[in-house]
């Protein structure tokens, strides 16, 4: 008997007597402005929140806030001008020299500041990883109240996503909270309205 | 790795010469289990979302072999290779085979608790395959040749002195240097090399979704997806009970998770695997390991329903002041503890007598398992099955003596008072084992009953 019958056949015979699933798995949230509660999270894990207009003004934003930073790189096209390192590398190791990504990003919830990014918005899935900083930009009325909210609008999660909530961490030496452990050593998420 | 031999309350003992460091380590994960309470609060349903965790998982447990079945199918329609392992040798064989195939002798593995329940790292090791734990915790525990003390925080039992002379001696960083962000960027440096250079990673699941053939990966530094992304080869190890059935459960349980875990309200990266990238090779291998046998034990099949976030370790009186490496166990603490015997009985006879039965830890489990209920339980099916060791079992018994014939548990009464008053070195002393690290009670003039003979009276 191969290994995967052998262990259903004992799961078959040692399992208790079936169930039903409850009915109330699902919470709703009531967050009187969600723009105000994921930017309060957001800030707890060192992450700003920053309205913008539109993406005129996010250019304008960008090109302040990274003044200086070389290798920046971005999955918006209006942005491309601006970015100096093209995304069209055929092996994703050649994305080790990046210094900033603006990546496009779906929508984000509000309760934990969890931003959903996934295979639809990018050329490669190591890429928020990779990138020494990270900027997220989701449009403003891309917002949830909380997880459960959030799972109703993933009916297909691609072939991979991810929520991303701040700035890559580890607390492994004594307890103590450092930025930047493997992934991105900061985010800043823009707020697109329109 | 070497696991320490000795029982749980021999390991404690060394663990608690020095009480200033005992103090410390009580208080750091007090310190987590605090964070806890503070991030449960902000969720005014936590605890009809902890109900709801509980009966999801327990009905997975009802129906885990339809799950299974509806998870490997989803999976290989999105072009996943499925393996199956009985038991942590065939588990590790299958993680060979797959490395031989692709000629990787070099590996990088996020956390993943169930490769140290296999031992993973040192058979690959014996069959000439390099593994490096990428979770900065597990790497440092794993340049000390030792295993991880916490299933969330794996060096949680490490002073940054430790880790900086660690460090110092094998990452080259500065001798004395013990800033936490120095030593991390070290590590940074030194693991971006390794993600870099090697073909194959292995991550472990936080969940399989049957509805989807999904599984995801949980972290706070990244480093599963640093690995998986830029790796050929990704293999996922999975326990059994991993699985849920439909992905809009992952709204219940990651929003418990990360609060329970360490009171963030959810970890940095929750990243959802579904299909390999193209050109590359996914793998998901389920282990039973002894889960079936679990399974079929009434009392104590709901430790199944287990998420692994530790919360039950940081409120633990025991745990806290004996660390996780006395537990002899990949996973330590109160949960571990109904885990492990049912893994081997002989071996881990002493794990569910390391608790006080106080009952905290279900009281902050996030999937409501009746941990203390189940440590009461074990003690009854070891002691029935020999396995309680003898001078337990006698005191068991004269306690038992004693308890049942009232006249003569007046008379005991009174004479264990005198001897306290009158020649209290024959209780205060070194071979009375309450009296390690406490003071013996000040010894009342006389017992309720007496007490109340006298009063009656009145």
């Amino acid at each position: 008997m191969s290994a995967r019958d052998h262990i259903l056949e004992q799961i078959k015979i040692n399992k208790p007597a079936e169930l039903v699933l409850p009915e109330t798995l699902s919470f709703e949230s009531d967050f009187a402005d969600l723009t105000e509660t994921f930017t309060e999270l957001l800030k707890t894990v060192y992450t700003e929140v920053v309205p913008v207009k539109n993406e005129t003004e996010l250019l304008q934003l960008l090109t302040a806030r990274y003044e200086g930073v070389v290798n920046r790189a971005t999955t918006i096209p209006s942005l491309l001008p601006w970015a100096d390192f093209s995304l069209s590398v055929s092996d994703p190791h050649e994305l080790e020299t990046l210094e900033l990504a603006v990546l496009k990003a779906e929508f984000g919830v509000a309760e934990n500041g969890a931003i959903w990014i996934s295979d639809a918005h990018l050329p490669h899935r190591v890429l928020p990883f990779i990138t020494q900083n990270l900027a997220l930009v989701i449009p403003a009325q891309n917002l949830v109240g909380n997880m459960h909210e959030a799972y109703k609008r993933l009916t297909d999660t691609t072939g991979w996503g991810c929520f991303i909530s701040g700035p890559s961490k580890t607390a492994d030496i004594e307890q103590s909270l450092v930025i930047g452990a493997h992934g991105s050593r900061s985010l800043v998420v823009y707020l697109l309205e329109e | 790795m070497s696991i320490l031999p000795k029982d749980h309350a021999e390991a404690s003992e060394v663990f608690n010469k020095d009480e200033g460091y005992v103090n410390w380590h009580d208080e750091t994960l007090w310190f987590v289990r605090q964070k806890r309470d503070k991030s449960s609060k902000n969720i005014p349903e936590w605890e009809a979302l902890r109900e709801a965790g509980s009966q999801i998982k327990h009905y997975v447990l009802s129906h885990l072999d339809r799950l299974l079945v509806e998870f490997e199918r989803n999976a290989k329609e999105n072009g996943v290779i499925v393996h199956w392992a009985k038991d942590a040798s065939e588990h590790n064989r299958i993680v060979l085979d797959i490395l031989k195939k692709h000629q990787v002798q070099q590996m990088v593995k996020s956390k993943s608790m169930l490769t140290e329940e296999c031992h993973m790292n040192e058979f690959l090791a014996q069959n000439g395959i390099d593994v490096i734990d990428t979770d900065l915790g597990e790497r440092i525990v794993q340049l000390r040749q030792e295993p991880p003390s916490h299933i969330v925080l794996p060096a949680i039992h490490l002073k940054k002195k430790d880790i900086g002379d660690l460090f110092h001696e094998h990452l080259g960083t500065d001798a004395g240097a013990t800033d936490p962000q120095y030593l991390t960027e070290a590590a940074r440096q030194h693991l971006r090399d390794k993600f870099l250079t090697r073909r194959a990673a292995l991550t472990g699941v936080n969940f399989a979704v049957a509805e989807t053939g999904g599984f995801v990966v949980a972290t706070n530094e990244g480093n599963a997806d640093m690995g998986a992304h830029l790796a050929d080869v990704h293999i996922a190890c999975m326990g059994f009970e991993k699985i849920i059935p439909k992905q809009e459960h992952l709204g219940v349980f990651l929003r418990l998770l990360a609060r329970s875990a360490t009171g963030q309200p959810i970890t940095t990266y929750s990243s959802h695997f579904k299909k390999p990238r193209e050109g590359q090779e996914m793998h998901v291998v389920i282990l039973d390991n002894g889960r079936s046998t679990q399974l079929g034990r009434e009392d104590f099949r709901n430790s199944l329903k287990c998420i692994r976030c530790g919360a039950c370790m940081n409120t633990c009186p025991v745990y806290r002041r004996s660390g996780g490496h006395s537990y002899h166990n990949a996973v330590a603490g109160p949960i571990g503890s109904i885990l492990a015997p049912n893994l081997d009985m002989t071996k881990n006879a002493d794990l569910p007598f390391a608790s006080t039965l106080c009952g905290s830890c279900s009281n902050v489990c996030p999937v409501k398992i009746d941990i203390h209920d189940q440590l009461y339980k074990w003690r009854q099916v070891l002691a029935k099955n020999g396995h309680v060791p003898k001078g337990k079992q006698m005191g068991i018994k004269a306690m038992s003596v004693v308890l049942s014939q009232p006249r003569f548990y007046q008379w005991s009464g009174r004479l264990g008072r005198a001897v306290m008053r009158s020649v209290p070195f024959v209780v205060n002393n070194a071979m009375n084992p309450w009296y390690k690290q406490r003071e013996m009670p000040e010894p009342p003039k006389e017992s309720f009953r007496d007490w109340y003979v006298r009063n009656r009276e009145n």
